[in-house]
Protein backbone atom coordinates (compact mmCIF):
# COMPACT_ATOMS: atom_id res chain seq x y z
CA UNK A 1 0.00 0.00 0.00
CA UNK A 2 2.58 2.53 -1.19
CA UNK A 3 0.94 5.67 -2.14
CA UNK A 4 2.09 8.30 -4.33
CA UNK A 5 0.71 11.95 -2.91
CA UNK A 6 -1.56 11.86 -5.69
CA UNK A 7 -3.24 9.21 -4.68
CA UNK A 8 -2.94 9.71 -0.77
CA UNK A 9 -5.05 13.15 -1.51
CA UNK A 10 -8.08 11.66 -3.45
CA UNK A 11 -8.26 9.12 -0.68
CA UNK A 12 -8.44 11.77 2.15
CA UNK A 13 -10.91 13.28 0.07
CA UNK A 14 -12.93 10.04 -0.08
CA UNK A 15 -12.16 8.62 2.95
CA UNK A 16 -15.80 8.50 4.54
CA UNK A 17 -14.97 5.01 6.83
CA UNK A 18 -14.96 7.07 10.40
CA UNK A 19 -15.21 4.01 12.18
CA UNK A 20 -11.14 3.29 10.79
CA UNK A 21 -10.32 7.16 11.23
CA UNK A 22 -11.74 7.57 15.01
CA UNK A 23 -9.52 4.98 15.67
CA UNK A 24 -6.59 5.72 13.52
CA UNK A 25 -6.69 9.45 13.75
CA UNK A 26 -4.72 9.62 10.88
CA UNK A 27 -4.58 11.13 7.59
CA UNK A 28 -8.02 12.53 7.82
CA UNK A 29 -7.27 16.24 8.66
CA UNK A 30 -4.96 16.55 6.76
CA UNK A 31 -3.22 19.80 5.27
CA UNK A 32 -3.19 20.63 1.58
CA UNK A 33 -0.36 22.76 2.56
CA UNK A 34 3.09 21.15 1.75
CA UNK A 35 5.80 23.20 4.58
CA UNK A 36 9.38 22.27 4.83
CA UNK A 37 10.73 20.13 7.83
CA UNK A 38 11.57 22.64 9.65
CA UNK A 39 8.04 24.31 10.20
CA UNK A 40 7.42 21.22 12.24
CA UNK A 41 10.15 23.16 14.76
CA UNK A 42 7.11 24.79 16.21
CA UNK A 43 5.69 21.74 17.50
CA UNK A 44 8.81 21.14 19.02
CA UNK A 45 8.83 24.64 21.02
CA UNK A 46 4.85 23.69 21.75
CA UNK A 47 6.03 20.26 23.10
CA UNK A 48 8.45 21.59 25.20
CA UNK A 49 5.96 24.07 27.02
CA UNK A 50 3.55 20.92 27.17
CA UNK A 51 6.74 19.06 28.96
CA UNK A 52 7.88 21.62 31.45
CA UNK A 53 3.71 22.23 32.84
CA UNK A 54 4.13 18.27 32.85
CA UNK A 55 6.90 18.02 35.28
CA UNK A 56 5.84 21.76 36.81
CA UNK A 57 2.76 20.65 37.91
CA UNK A 58 3.70 16.98 39.17
CA UNK A 59 1.34 15.05 37.15
CA UNK A 60 4.38 12.83 36.02
CA UNK A 61 4.77 11.97 39.51
CA UNK A 62 3.93 8.80 40.47
CA UNK A 63 2.96 9.43 43.82
CA UNK A 64 0.44 12.16 42.32
CA UNK A 65 -1.11 8.91 40.01
CA UNK A 66 -1.97 7.41 43.40
CA UNK A 67 -3.24 9.82 45.04
CA UNK A 68 -5.76 10.36 42.43
CA UNK A 69 -6.38 6.96 42.27
CA UNK A 70 -6.64 6.60 45.99
CA UNK A 71 -9.25 9.47 46.17
CA UNK A 72 -6.56 11.42 48.25
CA UNK A 73 -5.71 14.56 46.44
CA UNK A 74 -7.22 17.16 44.36
CA UNK A 75 -4.65 18.26 42.86
CA UNK A 76 -5.31 15.95 39.21
CA UNK A 77 -8.56 16.19 39.38
CA UNK A 78 -7.91 20.39 39.34
CA UNK A 79 -5.70 20.33 36.63
CA UNK A 80 -6.94 17.42 34.15
CA UNK A 81 -10.81 18.85 34.88
CA UNK A 82 -9.30 22.61 34.48
CA UNK A 83 -7.30 21.84 31.20
CA UNK A 84 -10.66 20.25 30.10
CA UNK A 85 -13.23 23.10 30.15
CA UNK A 86 -10.07 25.13 29.11
CA UNK A 87 -9.65 23.68 25.78
CA UNK A 88 -13.98 23.40 25.97
CA UNK A 89 -14.19 26.85 25.84
CA UNK A 90 -11.42 27.36 23.44
CA UNK A 91 -12.92 24.75 21.25
CA UNK A 92 -16.24 26.51 21.36
CA UNK A 93 -14.54 29.98 20.33
CA UNK A 94 -12.94 28.49 17.48
CA UNK A 95 -16.21 27.12 16.06
CA UNK A 96 -18.14 30.34 17.15
CA UNK A 97 -15.82 32.37 15.37
CA UNK A 98 -14.62 30.76 12.82
CA UNK A 99 -11.38 31.52 13.72
CA UNK A 100 -8.32 30.20 11.18
CA UNK A 101 -5.03 28.46 11.20
CA UNK A 102 -2.06 31.39 11.15
CA UNK A 103 -1.80 29.76 7.51
CA UNK A 104 -5.49 31.01 7.44
CA UNK A 105 -7.16 27.14 6.76
CA UNK A 106 -10.47 26.19 8.25
CA UNK A 107 -10.15 24.65 11.78
CA UNK A 108 -11.19 21.22 11.69
CA UNK A 109 -12.85 18.69 13.94
CA UNK A 110 -13.61 14.92 13.46
CA UNK A 111 -16.29 13.07 15.34
CA UNK A 112 -15.09 9.73 16.84
CA UNK A 113 -17.45 7.14 16.74
CA UNK A 114 -18.34 4.73 19.51
CA UNK A 115 -16.65 1.36 19.68
CA UNK A 116 -16.06 -1.42 22.32
CA UNK A 117 -12.18 -0.63 22.23
CA UNK A 118 -12.46 2.70 24.15
CA UNK A 119 -13.68 0.52 27.23
CA UNK A 120 -11.21 -2.69 27.00
CA UNK A 121 -8.65 -0.42 25.50
CA UNK A 122 -9.39 1.95 28.17
CA UNK A 123 -9.15 -0.50 31.24
CA UNK A 124 -5.87 -1.64 29.90
CA UNK A 125 -4.63 1.58 29.75
CA UNK A 126 -5.79 2.19 33.28
CA UNK A 127 -4.17 -0.40 34.78
CA UNK A 128 -1.09 0.28 32.99
CA UNK A 129 -1.53 4.03 34.28
CA UNK A 130 -1.28 2.90 37.40
CA UNK A 131 1.56 0.71 37.41
CA UNK A 132 4.15 2.78 35.95
CA UNK A 133 2.50 6.37 36.95
CA UNK A 134 2.63 7.76 33.26
CA UNK A 135 0.34 8.26 30.04
CA UNK A 136 2.36 8.24 27.02
CA UNK A 137 2.79 12.20 27.42
CA UNK A 138 4.46 11.89 30.82
CA UNK A 139 6.37 8.97 30.01
CA UNK A 140 8.54 11.29 27.43
CA UNK A 141 8.85 14.07 30.38
CA UNK A 142 10.52 11.32 32.73
CA UNK A 143 12.38 10.39 30.68
CA UNK A 144 13.87 13.62 29.90
CA UNK A 145 14.00 14.76 33.90
CA UNK A 146 16.40 11.60 34.21
CA UNK A 147 14.58 8.75 35.15
CA UNK A 148 16.30 6.30 32.38
CA UNK A 149 14.98 3.78 33.24
CA UNK A 150 11.91 4.99 31.61
CA UNK A 151 13.31 4.35 28.64
CA UNK A 152 12.28 0.48 28.78
CA UNK A 153 8.76 1.76 29.83
CA UNK A 154 8.63 3.38 26.93
CA UNK A 155 9.68 0.68 24.43
CA UNK A 156 7.30 -1.64 26.12
CA UNK A 157 4.70 1.00 25.23
CA UNK A 158 5.89 0.66 21.50
CA UNK A 159 6.16 -2.63 21.38
CA UNK A 160 2.35 -2.72 23.15
CA UNK A 161 1.23 -0.36 20.21
CA UNK A 162 3.08 -2.67 17.56
CA UNK A 163 0.66 -5.74 19.17
CA UNK A 164 -2.38 -4.12 18.66
CA UNK A 165 -1.86 -3.17 15.30
CA UNK A 166 -0.55 -7.33 14.80
CA UNK A 167 -3.96 -8.30 16.06
CA UNK A 168 -6.29 -5.27 15.41
CA UNK A 169 -8.41 -7.61 13.06
CA UNK A 170 -9.18 -10.33 15.81
CA UNK A 171 -9.79 -7.89 18.46
CA UNK A 172 -13.44 -7.00 19.35
CA UNK A 173 -14.62 -3.69 18.02
CA UNK B 1 9.93 35.36 39.16
CA UNK B 2 12.43 32.30 38.63
CA UNK B 3 11.54 31.40 42.60
CA UNK B 4 8.06 30.95 41.71
CA UNK B 5 8.71 29.41 38.73
CA UNK B 6 10.57 26.77 41.06
CA UNK B 7 7.92 25.89 43.46
CA UNK B 8 5.49 23.30 42.34
CA UNK B 9 2.42 24.88 39.96
CA UNK B 10 -0.48 24.68 41.87
CA UNK B 11 -3.70 22.87 39.84
CA UNK B 12 -5.19 26.08 38.45
CA UNK B 13 -2.12 27.47 36.80
CA UNK B 14 -1.36 24.02 35.21
CA UNK B 15 -4.84 22.78 33.93
CA UNK B 16 -5.82 25.83 32.39
CA UNK B 17 -1.93 25.52 31.02
CA UNK B 18 -2.41 22.43 29.66
CA UNK B 19 -5.83 23.05 28.02
CA UNK B 20 -4.51 25.91 25.96
CA UNK B 21 -2.23 22.97 24.10
CA UNK B 22 -5.87 22.31 22.23
CA UNK B 23 -6.16 25.70 20.83
CA UNK B 24 -2.12 26.58 20.47
CA UNK B 25 -1.67 23.19 18.13
CA UNK B 26 -5.23 23.79 16.31
CA UNK B 27 -4.27 27.24 15.49
CA UNK B 28 -0.78 26.81 14.91
CA UNK B 29 -1.10 24.24 11.89
CA UNK B 30 -4.59 22.43 12.49
CA UNK B 31 -3.11 20.01 14.80
CA UNK B 32 -5.27 18.10 17.28
CA UNK B 33 -3.83 17.15 20.73
CA UNK B 34 -3.32 13.82 21.17
CA UNK B 35 0.24 11.93 22.61
CA UNK B 36 0.25 8.37 22.33
CA UNK B 37 -0.50 8.71 18.26
CA UNK B 38 3.61 9.45 18.22
CA UNK B 39 4.16 5.55 19.13
CA UNK B 40 1.99 4.45 16.36
CA UNK B 41 4.10 6.45 14.06
CA UNK B 42 7.23 5.21 15.54
CA UNK B 43 5.77 1.41 14.86
CA UNK B 44 5.07 2.19 11.32
CA UNK B 45 8.41 4.51 10.73
CA UNK B 46 10.57 1.07 12.24
CA UNK B 47 8.87 -2.24 12.09
CA UNK B 48 5.71 -1.81 9.66
CA UNK B 49 6.28 -5.06 8.65
CA UNK B 50 3.01 -5.93 6.80
CA UNK B 51 0.81 -5.22 8.91
CA UNK B 52 -1.82 -2.75 7.51
CA UNK B 53 -2.20 -0.92 10.81
CA UNK B 54 0.94 0.77 10.19
CA UNK B 55 0.89 1.10 5.90
CA UNK B 56 0.70 5.02 6.08
CA UNK B 57 2.87 7.77 5.47
CA UNK B 58 4.02 8.34 8.84
CA UNK B 59 6.30 11.56 7.54
CA UNK B 60 3.22 13.30 7.00
CA UNK B 61 2.65 12.68 10.86
CA UNK B 62 6.29 14.05 11.90
CA UNK B 63 4.26 17.25 14.09
CA UNK B 64 3.61 14.23 16.32
CA UNK B 65 7.26 13.09 16.98
CA UNK B 66 8.92 16.88 17.12
CA UNK B 67 5.91 17.74 19.65
CA UNK B 68 6.72 14.28 21.97
CA UNK B 69 11.00 15.36 21.14
CA UNK B 70 9.97 18.70 23.18
CA UNK B 71 7.94 17.15 25.97
CA UNK B 72 11.41 15.19 26.75
CA UNK B 73 13.52 18.41 26.32
CA UNK B 74 10.60 20.02 28.50
CA UNK B 75 11.31 17.31 31.06
CA UNK B 76 15.03 18.23 30.81
CA UNK B 77 14.56 21.82 30.75
CA UNK B 78 12.17 21.70 33.95
CA UNK B 79 14.38 19.26 35.93
CA UNK B 80 16.96 21.24 35.55
CA UNK B 81 16.84 24.61 35.92
CA UNK B 82 13.13 24.73 36.65
CA UNK B 83 13.50 22.66 40.22
CA UNK B 84 13.37 23.87 43.84
CA UNK B 85 14.65 20.35 45.38
CA UNK B 86 12.02 19.95 47.56
CA UNK B 87 10.46 16.75 48.44
CA UNK B 88 6.86 16.42 46.70
CA UNK B 89 4.07 16.98 49.40
CA UNK B 90 2.35 14.03 49.03
CA UNK B 91 -0.37 13.22 50.98
CA UNK B 92 0.80 11.79 54.56
CA UNK B 93 -1.82 8.58 54.10
CA UNK B 94 -0.58 7.63 50.86
CA UNK B 95 3.18 8.43 51.98
CA UNK B 96 2.59 5.92 54.93
CA UNK B 97 0.63 3.50 52.89
CA UNK B 98 3.55 2.66 50.24
CA UNK B 99 6.11 3.59 53.05
CA UNK B 100 5.14 -0.07 54.21
CA UNK B 101 6.68 -1.93 50.64
CA UNK B 102 10.11 0.53 51.01
CA UNK B 103 8.93 2.99 48.73
CA UNK B 104 9.83 6.57 50.03
CA UNK B 105 11.45 8.54 47.14
CA UNK B 106 9.83 11.74 46.81
CA UNK B 107 12.23 13.87 44.96
CA UNK B 108 12.06 12.12 41.84
CA UNK B 109 8.78 11.95 39.07
CA UNK B 110 9.32 7.88 39.61
CA UNK B 111 10.08 6.31 43.30
CA UNK B 112 13.39 6.06 42.55
CA UNK B 113 13.11 2.47 44.52
CA UNK B 114 10.52 0.74 42.37
CA UNK B 115 12.04 2.61 39.08
CA UNK B 116 15.55 1.25 38.83
CA UNK B 117 17.81 -0.96 36.54
CA UNK B 118 18.25 -4.06 38.75
CA UNK B 119 14.30 -4.01 39.71
CA UNK B 120 14.11 -4.87 36.37
CA UNK B 121 15.31 -8.44 37.33
CA UNK B 122 12.84 -8.35 39.58
CA UNK B 123 9.20 -10.32 39.22
CA UNK B 124 7.82 -6.92 40.52
CA UNK B 125 9.60 -4.26 38.46
CA UNK B 126 8.93 -6.35 35.34
CA UNK B 127 5.12 -6.41 35.85
CA UNK B 128 5.56 -2.70 36.72
CA UNK B 129 8.49 -1.18 34.12
CA UNK B 130 7.61 -3.98 31.10
CA UNK B 131 3.73 -4.51 31.55
CA UNK B 132 2.76 -1.65 32.68
CA UNK B 133 4.99 -0.32 29.91
CA UNK B 134 3.18 -2.76 27.39
CA UNK B 135 -0.38 -1.87 28.54
CA UNK B 136 -0.07 1.37 28.37
CA UNK B 137 0.96 0.92 24.08
CA UNK B 138 -1.51 -1.39 23.99
CA UNK B 139 -4.55 0.16 25.64
CA UNK B 140 -4.33 3.68 24.58
CA UNK B 141 -3.82 2.67 20.82
CA UNK B 142 -7.38 0.17 21.29
CA UNK B 143 -8.57 2.92 22.52
CA UNK B 144 -8.24 5.35 20.27
CA UNK B 145 -6.48 8.09 22.31
CA UNK B 146 -4.90 8.23 25.64
CA UNK B 147 -5.58 11.46 28.69
CA UNK B 148 -4.95 14.49 26.06
CA UNK B 149 -6.55 12.84 23.02
CA UNK B 150 -9.57 11.83 24.46
CA UNK B 151 -10.08 13.32 27.66
CA UNK B 152 -8.31 16.41 27.12
CA UNK B 153 -9.32 17.22 23.46
CA UNK B 154 -11.97 14.94 22.94
CA UNK B 155 -14.19 16.02 25.61
CA UNK B 156 -13.03 19.42 24.75
CA UNK B 157 -14.52 18.56 21.35
CA UNK B 158 -17.74 17.30 23.09
CA UNK B 159 -17.21 13.81 22.05
CA UNK B 160 -18.86 10.85 24.04
CA UNK B 161 -16.81 8.30 22.90
CA UNK B 162 -13.81 9.85 24.72
CA UNK B 163 -15.97 10.64 27.80
CA UNK B 164 -16.65 7.18 27.80
CA UNK B 165 -12.76 5.93 27.44
CA UNK B 166 -11.87 8.67 30.05
CA UNK B 167 -14.14 6.88 32.59
CA UNK B 168 -12.72 3.28 31.32
CA UNK B 169 -8.99 5.15 31.95
CA UNK B 170 -9.76 6.41 35.65
CA UNK B 171 -12.04 2.77 36.52
CA UNK B 172 -8.76 0.32 34.96
CA UNK B 173 -6.48 3.17 37.54
CA UNK B 174 -8.45 2.39 40.55
CA UNK B 175 -9.15 -1.12 40.17
CA UNK B 176 -5.27 -1.75 39.81
CA UNK B 177 -3.75 0.80 42.00
CA UNK B 178 -6.33 -0.38 44.97
CA UNK B 179 -7.03 -3.81 44.34
CA UNK B 180 -4.19 -5.31 42.29
CA UNK B 181 -0.94 -2.89 43.27
CA UNK B 182 -0.38 -3.99 46.82
CA UNK B 183 -0.06 -7.49 45.52
CA UNK B 184 2.23 -6.56 42.49
CA UNK B 185 4.52 -4.28 45.22
CA UNK B 186 5.03 -7.20 47.64
CA UNK B 187 6.34 -9.27 45.10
Amino acid sequence: MNHTPAEMETEIETNTDFEVSSLDEICINDSVLHHPWWFNLKYLFAGILFGIILVKSEVISWFRIQEMFHLASFHMYGVIGSAIVTGMISVFLIKKFNIKTIYGEKIEFHPKKLNKGQIYGGLIFGFGWALTGACPGPLFAQIGTGAFVVIVTLLSAVLGTWVFGLLREKLPR
Amino acid sequence: MIEFIRQPWPWYVAGPLIGLTVPLLLIIGNKRLGVSSSLRHICAACAPVKIPFFQYEWKKEAWNLFFVGGIFAGGFIAATFLMNGQPMKVNPNIVSQFSAYGIHDLHSSVPSELFNWHQLLTARGLIMMVGGGFMVGFGTRYAGGCTSGHSIMGISNLQMPSLIATICFMAGGFLMSNLLLPFILKL
